[in-house]
């Protein structure tokens, strides 16, 4: 050392400063803070890698060509790997779901906000139970649909009616309707 | 060891004496199931249990290791693989087998585990780090055996899957993106296939890890015993070896004989055909139910039906369900009697046989059936008796209940003597 006449030692260098706090504190404080952000830059691609990968997230729109459901059909598609319904509802079954009152319903939502505006009769919702996720029946030709004509969950006993509302059993809430929109009259993008 | 007259041990060869001086492992095993570790006499064939849950735990980590060697944890091709075991792989049908009914035998050994504690209270002072570390134990097992039934990809697998990560979207604003990282995805699918693969594979090691700290702990007041009076003396004791490593060694003897009936005889009894059935997103099995071992939680979660003030049903469920068993956790400190035993609990003995019994078989049986009444009324009362016999009862018959006379030691209980215990006494630890 160039300085021959200090006499530094650890204790001296270490010494408390004139406020009692030691040189040596702001070391170990700045240490562990420096180890605990490095640690929790660790945990975040530890706990982002479980989130969907970019190729599920890619499968999360789908185009579905509507034009060939008739009235009273219905169609399964696939949305992110779960059953999507389409429906197109009959004039019968628009105004079934019209005649209801509103506010009696468990989740009260009318058939005009459940649909597209100018597409009322074009009815699409995920394929899976809100209670605990089975899908319905009632898309397919014969299938059971309830007795309010139209889907039921044979898991719990869950009756839709034809705007697809819960209007009986345990489930709590409508089948979703998903975000979607028509890019044509006859083709809809669906996420 | 905590008893002075617990036997050292003494390496004998030139080999053993090395290994004492550098890794005392014998010495180790030798105080923690040998000659060294002294146990009440008076244990029952309901002390077997924990030793044939290791065995349970070896036998399936032994098996699912094979299995892992045939299977492959991808969504194109693991049912195909797990039919490959079946047909193709030598003695694979015994290997999968094994392990499927392994687990059910696991959880058998287990319950019974666990009502031999409620009914001795062996969750007792000194004994509660024993009774958590194993609710953590049972909380692996649930997580492990419910990971591993959607290994297979089948349709019980799928929906299974399905409606269990479908519970966490019942919590309000974060459940659904909850629901969304746990499957990696919107639906089951590979993503989620492939992590219950290496976390089915994982968890039985970590069960391994907390059953080793359950030991460790369980070593320090020593075990318990049918009087739950506690150890005064040498006389109150014999060694575990070869006492009761002869008296497990034969419960293991039937225990392996109704496995393997089981096994050979009715290998699918306790499965669903429709787990046969390659899984299937875009169609529901008629009746979904989880594996039996899960009925009783099943039915509790199922049990709600109606919403309480603000909370929505569901949510309801999926709380009382996950209650249902952190209760457990809180059971030292609810019963508050100082007596263990049940043989001198009057009134503790009556709602132990004539209420929780009982209702565990009722939610038992409503798990299993479908939700249609009356088992959805059944499912509810049951429900509100299990709460109420941990969170009221048992605090209360501790506090109103008055105790039959406890014998004064182990020794007396055995070979009998009019001699009786003072209260407290016999409930303080051995020193």
């Amino acid at each position: 050392m160039a300085d021959t006449t200090g006499t530094a030692t650890p204790e001296t260098l270490a010494s408390h400063g004139e406020d009692g706090v030691r040189r040596r504190d702001f070391i170990n404080i700045a240490a562990v803070s420096f180890a605990g952000v490095g640690a929790v830059a660790v945990v975040l691609p530890l706990v982002s890698q479980m989130a969907p990968s970019a190729d599920v997230l890619a499968e999360s729109s789908t185009e579905i060509d509507v034009s060939s459901i008739e009235a009273g059909q219905a169609i399964k598609a696939v949305f992110r790997k779960q059953p999507l319904f389409v429906r197109r509802l009959t004039p019968a079954e628009i105004a079934e779901a019209d005649s209801v009152a509103v506010s009696s319903l468990r989740d009260p939502e009318t058939l005009a906000e459940r649909t597209k505006e100018g597409h009322l009769d074009m009815l699409v919702t995920m394929g899976v139970c809100t209670h605990l996720g089975c899908v319905p029946l009632g898309a397919a030709e014969g299938e059971n649909r309830g007795e309010f004509g139209g889907y039921f969950c044979p898991c719990h006993g869950s009756h839709y009616d034809t705007a697809a509302r819960i209007r009986k059993g345990p489930a709590p809430a409508n089948l979703v309707v998903p975000d979607y929109e028509f890019t044509s009259d006859t083709v809809i993008r669906v996420g | 060891m905590s008893f002075p007259w617990a036997s050292q041990y003494e390496p004998k060869n030139g080999l053993t004496k090395f290994l004492d001086e550098k890794l005392p492992l014998p010495r180790l095993v030798y105080g923690a199931i040998g000659a060294g570790y002294p146990v009440p006499r008076n244990l029952s064939y309901m002390w077997n249990f924990g030793v044939l849950a290791g065995f349970c735990l070896v036998l399936q980590i032994v098996t699912g290791v094979v299995l892992a060697m045939h299977y492959a944890p991808n969504a194109l091709v693991a049912f195909g693989t797990t039919e490959h075991i079946m047909r193709d792989v030598n003695w694979g049908w015994m290997m999968r087998y094994a392990h499927a009914n392994g687990a059910s035998f696991f959880f058998i050994v287990v319950y019974l585990h666990i009502f031999r504690g409620f009914f001795y209270s062996s969750y007792k002072a000194p004994r509660e780090m024993i009774w958590l570390l194993g609710v953590v134990i049972f909380l692996l097992m649930m997580a492990t055996a419910f990971m591993g039934y959607v290994l297979p990809w089948g349709q019980m697998s799928f929906w299974g899957a399905k409606v269990i990560t479908g519970l966490f979207g019942a919590i309000p604003v974060v459940g659904e993106p909850i629901q969304v990282w746990l499957l990696g995805g919107f639906a089951p699918d590979n993503a989620a296939l492939n992590r219950f693969f290496s976390l089915h594979f994982l968890l039985p090691f970590v069960i391994a890890g907390v059953v080793i700290l359950h030991i460790w702990a369980l070593h320090i007041p020593g075990s318990s015993n049918p009087t739950g009076v506690e150890i005064k003396t040498e006389a109150d004791t014999v060694p575990f070896h070869p006492y009761y490593t002869a008296k497990d060694g034969f419960g293991l003897g039937v225990f392996l004989l109704l496995y393997c009936a089981m096994l050979f005889f009715l290998p699918n009894y306790l499965g669903h055909p429709d787990n046969y059935i390659e899984a299937n997103p875009l169609s529901t099995p008629a009746h979904i139910v989880p594996e039996w071992y899960f009925w009783p939680f099943y039915a509790i979660l199922r049990a709600f039906t109606v919403d309480f003030f603000f909370i929505p049903a569901k949510l309801m469920g999926v709380l009382a369900m996950f209650a249902a068993i952190l209760v457990w956790f809180f059971l030292p400190w609810l019963d508050k009697s100082p007596v263990r035993s049940g043989h001198y609990r009057p009134m503790f003995r009556k709602f132990f046989w004539f209420g929780l019994i009982p209702t565990m078989a009722v939610l038992f049986y409503c798990g299993g059936a479908p939700a249609e009444e009356p088992f959805v009324m059944l499912s509810q009362l049951a429900t509100a008796y299990y709460f109420l016999h941990f969170l009221v009862i048992l605090p209360l018959v501790s506090s109103i209940e008055k105790p039959e006379p406890l014998p004064y030691s182990i020794t007396e209980a055995v070979l009998g003597s009019d001699k009786k215990a003072v209260l407290g006494e016999n409930t303080t630890p051995a020193v």
